[in-house]
């Protein structure tokens, strides 16, 4: 395997993971307080409309020619990598809230208990915000998985990356019952937008006709930049939580 | 109607966000690169542009935090 094929499978297998933990969060909410049938129904009803939409739209990104396909893809992973990089420079700045699954768990079971006694059968909130959970959190590993796999075209690497981290994410969730609170889920936030603004700027800059010194090595340079760069940007623009600036995310 | 317009607007929140500006600032700095590239060395537009739009970005954010 060369080193972009493992940059692939750990930023799709981080990236997952987080939003494996996430919708995991919103399932148990609605499983364990209203309907487990509903909420598992819902959430595989989700899974499926997923895989849909990458079988329908994988075979298209990946027949893009190759220029193309780095200079959009580039772009749009750039631009969607910046948004979470922003965000985990806000969190680890102490000018947004750290993401907590309990915090998250208590709200999504006190909204789940407020919308009245569950119906027999299926549970139409159950299954809604189960889905809707499951779909909204999966587009983004989806988004990943497609743009990461074909720039390089490996989708079927990037699929396995993001099966084995549901699989993980699933399977302790299983066994332990709980939100997944304990997860370093900002700091995986962090790297997974290092990785998405690295290869965003490395796939985008290629594709708009720019030649890297030192080719696919150059990403060996890149990477650590833009570590160090966000990492400085939370040191630069760090507040105390005495400033009581902290806001929620 | 509606729906396409839900649609683009959905497709917009997701990729974009809330930050439009980086996002310009991103294809504006793609276009540079593609020009530049046709008469010599360009690959060191991106990532100063980069540099440049995440500190902007944080520090817009972190200017409308201190203010409220």
């Amino acid at each position: 395997m060369s080193g972009q094929e493992v940059a692939l499978a750990v930023s799709v297998f981080l990236a997952c993971a987080v939003e494996a933990v996430e919708a995991l969060t919103i399932v148990l909410a609605v499983g364990t307080t209203r309907s487990w049938r509903s909420a598992l129904t819902g959430s595989a009803a989700a899974v499926l409309a997923l895989a849909v939409t990458t079988a329908i739209l994988g075979p298209r990104v990946a027949s893009l020619p190759l220029d193309t396909l780095r200079l959009v893809v580039g772009g749009l992973l750039l631009v969607f990598g910046l948004q979470w990089l922003r965000k985990a420079i806000l969190r680890g700045a102490g000018l947004m809230a750290q993401h907590d699954e309990e915090e998250s768990f208590r709200e999504e079971t006190a909204a789940a208990r407020a919308a009245g006694s569950p119906h027999e059968g299926l549970d139409g909130y159950s299954f809604t915000i189960a889905f809707k959970g499951v779909l909204l959190e999966g587009l983004e590993v989806v988004f990943i998985a497609l743009t990461f796999g074909a720039n390089q075209h490996r989708v079927g690497l990037a699929a396995a990356a993001a099966a084995a981290a549901v699989l993980l994410v699933t399977a302790i969730g299983i066994a332990i019952h709980a939100p997944l609170a304990r997860a370093p889920e900002n700091a995986m936030k962090f790297g997974v937008g290092v990785m998405l603004t690295s290869f965003g700027i490395f796939w985008g800059a290629e594709g708009a006709g720019a030649h890297w010194p030192g080719g696919d090595a150059a990403l060996l340079v890149i990477v650590p930049t833009v570590l160090a760069f966000s990492l400085a940007l939370v040191q630069l623009f760090r507040v105390s939580p005495a400033d009581g600036q902290t806001a929620r995310a | 109607m509606r729906g396409v317009r839900g649609a683009i607007l959905g497709v917009w929140e997701f990729v974009v966000g809330d930050d439009w500006a980086t996002a310009v600032g991103v294809v504006a700095a793609l276009a540079l690169t593609a020009l530049i590239s046709e008469g010599g060395a360009a690959w060191f537009v991106t990532p100063i542009a980069v540099a440049i739009l995440l500190t902007a970005s944080i520090w817009r954010e972190a200017r409308k935090r201190g203010r409220s």
